[in-house]
């Protein structure tokens, strides 16, 4: 019935959970990674701390690619009319 | 009063009034008042959805508190931010088409609709509608005041009388147009707190020499401003990691965040939205934060961190665009409150008026009575802010810890797990509220992890148990037959 539209929801739903993983892990590895050392002895990118510039700025723009491409190519248009259940059923 | 700077700002409002009236005219011709006037009928296309969202999240505290927050504490601070990023792909993704199709099943047009149609259960329906106009009462307490004290930074005018303007301009557009209204009035502030962000940065930039100028003069100061750790260098990981939860992905517990993803028309709405969402919350929460840490060269000495973001604007920009970029955070502001009120009004409304008092209440009292208690709220909102807490930003957090705690697993769980009951639904909403509210009194942030952490485990395993336990009771009782 309904199967084949929750199917694609569930689908989509664990694709928002390992997006929040992927961008947890960058976020973290590159703040805490870079960011532990001596503040006198940063490199700097563009005018900013190494550490911000990537897990920040980098970081932002990585999940904007990956959210659009993930929107783009996994997931599906499914209709929500409520007339389209019933046609499933028959 | 800087009359250059207040013009752009009375335009805006101007503008925001139209739409309010303009919408009016939508809910006269529509077929269903309630659908209309608390879910826009179900309408939203995807660029409105995106900034819908983007923009009843982002309130004053992005705009004002978190700015200031951040030029005391530094980079550390923005990186504490980032974990909004989130917020603008989760929520839509996790909630997004099964919650769509469900809530359309049970024709629900507020959270507690779906809650209802879900779990069948009143307990579940009078818990939620309790915790709602708790928790959003002090989070709209936190926006009204955030708006009238930026009144009155902007203009000079006494706090009450700024408050005053403030509570005007938005119950009118609100209490005509309805939600509608709010939608559209969000996608207009939402554009302005995006362009007021990117303005502002580069004036900022600029004013001050650049970005390695300005780099190396906090490093003099301090270096750990440039430290993911903060100044007094009190951000620990954990902590910072644990705003991921109550920021970050806990955000799909809010009733005014999970409501939007009932609201859009279709898929393709739905995935645009996605994108479109992800950028502008990025843009705007890194630029605003990374403002207030970059403002403190600039202007040193600020003690109240609420006043570094007026401050800063008219001090890097031209009056009359310093006007049109304040109206951003005013924008914020509106687009907050704005979606509260409407939410508050609705639960009253629809899930306690017409549930139990009058069901069968015709088309045109319901209509009274939705100006009325939308109008009786917003008041009653103004006289709490009469006396101004000073911790604007921490109400708010309040608030949303508290929602979060009550709602996050009967909505997840309730639409992924179908082993879930109203037994575990209302003892979670219990737990969740009450270990908050304790936890946050008495012993906040345990174990140096936010005080939401603890909450919403609880609640889950609350959730978890009590529902198998109803479950296995029930089959017991059901072979004893």
């Amino acid at each position: 019935m309904k199967d084949r539209r929750f199917k694609v929801a569930h689908r989509e739903a664990i694709i928002g959970v390992v997006l929040v993983i992927i961008n947890f892990i960058w976020w973290f590895g590159f703040a805490y990674g870079l960011g532990s050392g001596n503040p006198k002895e940063y490199t700097y990118i563009l005018g900013l701390p190494a550490w911000f510039f990537l897990s920040c700025v980098v970081g932002f723009l990585v999940m904007v690619v990956l959210v659009t491409l993930t929107v783009k190519f996994l997931f599906k248009e499914v209709s929500f009319d409520v007339d389209d259940e019933e046609e499933e059923q028959s | 009063m800087k009359w250059e700077v207040i013009v752009p700002l009375l335009i805006f409002l101007g503008i925001i009034f139209y739409i309010g009236f303009w919408a009016n005219g939508k809910l006269k011709s529509s077929d269903s008042f309630l659908q209309e006037y608390f879910l826009g009928g179900r309408q939203l296309g995807g660029f409105v959805l995106a900034m819908t969202m983007m923009a009843t999240y982002g309130s004053a505290s992005s705009f004002i508190g978190g700015p200031g927050v951040a030029y005391t504490r530094g980079l550390g601070w923005v990186l504490l931010s980032m974990a909004q990023l989130a917020t603008g792909y989760f929520v839509l993704m996790v909630l997004g088409k099964k919650f769509a199709i469900m809530a359309r099943k049970y024709n629900a047009i507020t959270i507690i609709d779906f809650l209802k149609g879900r779990y069948k259960s009143n307990t579940v329906v009078i818990v939620s509608a309790i915790s709602i106009i708790i928790f959003l009462f002090a989070s709209m307490t936190a926006q009204w005041v955030g708006g009238a004290r930026l009144i009155e930074s902007l203009t000079g005018l006494p706090y009450k009388t700024a408050l005053f303007i403030f509570a005007v301009s938005v119950l009118i557009y609100v209490i005509i147009g309805g939600f509608r209204a709010v939608a559209l009035t969000d996608t207009v502030q939402g554009v302005v707190m995006l362009a007021g962000t990117v303005i502002l940065l580069i004036a900022t930039i600029i004013a001050g020499g650049g970005l390695s100028n300005i780099m190396s003069d906090l490093m003099a100061e301090n270096p750990n401003l440039i430290t993911p750790f903060g100044a007094e260098r009190d951000l620990t990981p954990l902590y910072v990691s644990s705003f991921w939860i109550v920021v970050g992905v806990g955000v799909v517990g809010l009733p005014q965040i999970s409501m939007r993803a009932m609201s859009y028309k279709n898929s393709k709405g739905m995935h645009t939205a996605i994108i479109t969402g992800t950028i502008v919350v990025g843009a705007v929460m890194l630029g605003m934060h990374l403002i207030g840490v970059l403002a403190r060269p600039l202007i040193p000495g600020i003690e109240i961190g609420d006043m570094v973001m007026p401050t800063l604007t008219m001090e890097v920009l031209p009056p009359f665009i310093a006007g049109i970029v304040l109206a951003a955070p005013m924008a914020a502001i509106m687009s907050t409150v704005d979606s509260l009120l409407i939410l508050v009004s609705a639960t009253i409304v629809k899930d306690i008026y017409i549930n139990y008092v009058k069901k069968d209440a015709t088309e045109k009292q319901i209509k009274r009575i939705s100006f009325w208690v939308t109008s009786v709220i917003g008041i009653a909102v103004v006289l709490f802010a009469l006396s101004p807490p000073d911790l604007i930003i921490w109400l708010n957090l309040f608030a949303f810890g508290g929602l979060e705690s009550v709602f996050i697993w009967p909505v997840i769980m309730g639409l992924y797990w179908p082993g879930g009951n109203k037994y575990g639904a209302v003892s979670s909403m219990i737990v969740g509220m009450g270990s908050f509210i304790i936890i946050d009194r008495f012993y906040p942030n345990p174990f140096g992890m936010h005080t939401v952490v603890l909450p919403i485990v609880l609640s889950f395993f609350t959730y978890v148990l009590m529902s198998k336990l109803m479950n296995a009771k029930q089959l017991l009782s059901i072979n004893n037959k």
